[in-house]
């Protein structure tokens, strides 16, 4: 009864909390003073059409290393859950009663989900790339690009569960990705002003693909990065299952 | 109220039945799916806060050049968090599902009660 009565109270706490900020803000008029800054020389500093990468692989490219890292240890925390022993425990074969009784094993893909999966396999690859690779142009970028390459792999996974998947070009990739990224962002610091500056490398013609300094190279590596690492994770669920 | 208001208040709508969810729920899966609307919640406030009246995105081409924009787009800054949040979102949800099939295989039981040692 008591805890129930603390629930309310701090429901009812954060409501009251939430209250002015939902119902005072306007739609604001006007950029904050940080983010004018962004949208007026955004553009002429690094040469990314699209402000948001800017903002992420540029303006608060350290954040966006702590997010990759962030990405790294849930990663490693999933691997280390689901894959670090088979569960073979002799003594819970005879509580298991359901288990043992139905039939758990995974139906394959049927044909069609198998063609399909074949032939979009390398179409949502493609696209994935195009995504991270257009980054600074288009919306998308390395996140989404990473992510959309991820569900390529989890669709080939759908049509056939038991497809055998090589590790060590992923931990390649991922391991590369990662100290690539770093790497640049240090070119960054001993060719431009900062760590992660992209500006080592020349501008070039705005709206281009090859634009923007670096910021196509970082961006392309993160996902690269987080391609890998979901993939991982995908990788490591389905195996953990059977 | 306006549009901004609308998406505002069912963000804080969302992390509130998350909150709740949180804090009554003992089934892990249904904690999961708490913490899941607590983070849409929050995204959708984030993006709620730094919309500009009738700003576009900010991404400049033919349509949005650089001498006009600023009024003319949204703060970039939430959009760019929030971009990262949701896929940060993902591999956090996809370690505490693991973590709920890791005690259903040691523990045979998906309530959070049976995790002992998280008491104290």
């Amino acid at each position: 009864m008591i805890k129930r009565f603390i629930i309310v109270l701090a429901l009812a706490a954060i409501a009251v909390g939430m209250y002015p900020l939902a119902w005072g803000i306007e739609d604001a008029e006007n950029l904050s003073q940080i983010a004018t800054e962004y949208v007026t020389d955004g553009a002429d500093d690094l040469g990314a059409a699209n402000l948001v990468t800017s903002v992420v692989v540029t303006y608060r490219g350290l954040d966006t290393l702590g997010e990759v890292t962030v990405l790294f240890a849930a990663t490693a925390g999933v691997t280390m859950l689901l894959a670090a022993r088979k569960p073979k425990k002799p003594g819970t074969i005879a509580k298991g009663k359901k288990d043992s009784g139905e039939d758990h094993s995974r139906r394959t893909g049927s044909e069609l989900l198998k063609t399909g999966a074949a032939l979009l396999f390398p179409i949502i690859w493609m696209f994935g790339i195009y995504i991270f690779v257009h980054g600074h142009l288009t919306p998308g970028g390395g996140f989404q690009g990473g992510v959309v390459i991820t569900s390529a792999t989890l669709l080939l996974f759908f049509a056939d569960s038991d497809r055998k998947m090589g590790h060590t070009i992923l931990q390649i990739a991922e391991a590369f990705s990662g100290a690539a990224y770093v790497a640049v962002g240090l070119l960054g610091l001993w060719f431009a002003a900062g760590f992660l500056d992209p500006r080592f490398l020349p501008a070039g013609e705005f709206g281009q693909v090859f634009s923007a300094g670096a910021i196509p190279v970082i961006y392309s590596l993160i996902g690269i990065k987080v391609g890998a690492e979901l993939t991982g994770i995908v990788d490591t669920m389905r195996r953990s299952a059977s | 109220m306006n549009m901004t208001q609308l998406v505002l208040l069912l963000g804080f709508l969302l992390s509130l039945i998350g909150f709740w969810g949180l804090m009554t729920r003992r089934d892990i899966f249904r904690m999961i799916i708490s913490f899941s609307l607590l983070d849409t919640g929050v995204h959708m406030v984030m993006i709620g806060i730094g919309y500009v009246k009738n700003g576009t995105a900010p991404i400049f081409d033919e349509a949005l050049i650089v001498e006009d924009a600023v009024g003319k787009v949204v703060d970039p800054v939430p959009s760019a968090l929030v971009l990262t949040a949701i896929v940060i979102g993902l591999a956090v949800t996809a370690l505490m599902l693991s973590y709920a099939v890791r005690v259903y295989t040691s523990r045979k039981s998906l309530s959070i009660d049976a995790v002992k040692e998280l008491k104290w």
